[in-house]
């Protein structure tokens, strides 16, 4: 089993609050890791962790095998290996087709293979005849989608993903998962998603990490926690219960 | 309400008689304000990104001051370019720039300075909150957000040029001090009114008026014309 993530004494403090405490996490690389838990239970904390966009105020995150402590960012070359897709979607006030075409223009790509990777993806997320339409024009499912195909148009390592299909419609809910997995199977991208519907996390997830007021409860494969949680918390959120 | 009807005739009248010193007059008016946000904005707009996109010591206060100097009087500004400038006491009175077009470039450029540092910084501060992480994220380096937030800053910030500029074109104050309103020289629209008025030629002014109002009206065109480039609807 290889490991595409790590964590190891992870804190993360606000002012003087401390909002995440994590052990020990691995994340399993080639794998769909689905973060569960209710709101404010740092799991999008925990994705800007990974991503980088937060630093630690604890302990040390590997990734790819690196490992980086307090005060050390990702450097852009291992950054570049990542994409994060969030829950609202921020495009930016040009084409559909700028849009996708920017993570690939930031990393020096030519412009045909450009165009060649621009217009796979438009294809598989059902977008292709809005290439030259402005992308604030599009609708939120749209917006999303576009979203999702930036993000996975350099074929990035690990796909972090923050509830990016809440708000959606059922349509642009099972085309983004039906994208996910298709980063996932095709390209081996490493996903962890972070999602409160217990439905997608079955759905998508090979394994599961359930978070609560900042910290693991529990986590393991997710035929085993669905079906046999070890932990009455666990169990109590998968019934669908108020936890805290 | 004669006054008003009599004014228009005269100000078509103006137009279409090609009057020599009134456009004259326009042209001054559009050379020494085009000149001061061409040089303010070459100040103004990196400033303002910069300030907005840094992180250092004494931020807040300086945006405060930024601010507050956005509503600083003209004729203040006139005033202490007139003393820098004077003759008598000014530490530049060498280069004799007093009652010269340059005298009214430089008072209106200060003028304009803080108005599109402010409102860049306003726009730039905007744009980097909503899309910073997300270009991180797809692996942007520094630079290359920042290049980022310029771009989606775009039409913001050539709102925030075009209001300065229909700021100055309207400014009274500091240009009557350190230009003099001399004829065939320093003379501009706005002083050239208040002129016309001192002398009691209120149909002469009001008619000037009306060609100012018309420049501001294509200058606000254009403005509305940004603003809607900048939000653009969602369906």
């Amino acid at each position: 089993m290889s490991i595409m993530f790590e964590l190891r004494d992870v804190k993360k403090i606000y002012d003087g609050k401390t909002v995440l405490r994590i052990d020990e996490l691995k994340l399993e690389a080639g794998k769909i890791n689905a973060i569960i838990g209710p709101s404010g239970a740092g799991k999008s904390t925990l994705l800007q962790l990974l991503n980088g966009l937060e630093g630690s105020s604890e302990g040390a995150i590997s990734f790819d095998g690196e490992k980086y402590t307090k005060g050390k960012k990702i450097p852009l070359n291992e950054r570049r290996k990542m994409a994060m897709v969030f829950q609202k979607p921020t495009l930016f006030n040009s084409s559909v087709y700028e849009n996708i075409a920017y993570p690939l223009k930031l990393r020096r790509i030519p412009t045909k293979t450009i165009s060649q990777k621009v217009n796979e993806v438009l294809e598989l997320v059902g977008l292709r005849d809005k290439a030259r339409q402005g992308a604030l024009t599009l609708s939120g499912g749209e917006a999303q989608r576009i979203s999702v195909a930036r993000a996975i148009v350099t074929h990035p390592k690990a796909l972090l993903l923050d509830e990016p299909t809440a708000n959606l419609d059922p349509a642009n809910v099972e085309l983004i998962e039906r994208i996910i997995k298709h980063a996932n199977s095709a390209h081996g991208a490493t996903v962890v998603i972070v999602t409160h519907n217990m439905f997608q996390a079955k759905r998508l997830g090979d394994n599961i990490v359930f978070l609560l007021n900042g910290q693991i409860v529990e986590s393991g494969p997710s035929d085993i926690i669905f079906s046999d949680p070890k932990n009455e918390k666990t169990s109590a959120f998968i019934r669908g219960e108020m936890v805290c | 309400m004669d006054y008003f009807l009599n004014a228009f005739v005269k100000a078509i009248e103006l137009l279409v008689s090609f009057d020599e010193e009134l456009y004259g007059i326009i042209f001054l008016s559009l050379k020494v304000s085009a000149s001061a946000i061409a040089v303010s904005s070459m100040i103004a707009v990196p400033l303002g990104i910069g300030i907005s996109m840094g992180r250092f010591w004494g931020k807040k206060l300086l945006v405060s001051i930024i601010n507050a100097s956005m509503s600083i009087p003209p004729v203040v500004v006139g005033l202490v370019v007139y003393i820098i400038l004077s003759n008598k006491t000014g530490i530049f009175h060498t280069l004799r720039l007093l009652f010269t077009p340059t005298a009214m470039i430089i008072a209106q450029t200060l003028l304009a300075l803080p108005i599109i540092t402010g409102l860049t910084i306003v726009a730039v501060k905007s744009v980097h909150s909503r899309i910073s992480k997300t270009a991180i994220s797809l692996g942007a380096s520094y630079t290359q957000l920042v290049l980022l937030v310029i771009k989606e800053a775009r039409y913001a910030i050539g709102s925030a040029i075009i209001t300065a500029f229909g700021r100055l074109m309207a400014e009274v104050g500091a240009v009557m001090m350190v230009g003099g309103n001399i004829r065939y020289k320093t003379r501009v629209m706005t002083t050239a009114i208040a002129l016309q008025k001192g002398m009691g030629e209120f149909e002469l002014a009001l008619a000037l008026g009306i060609i100012l109002l018309t420049m501001a009206f294509i200058v606000n065109i254009l403005l509305d014309y940004f603003r809607d480039e900048k939000e653009v609807p969602r369906t």
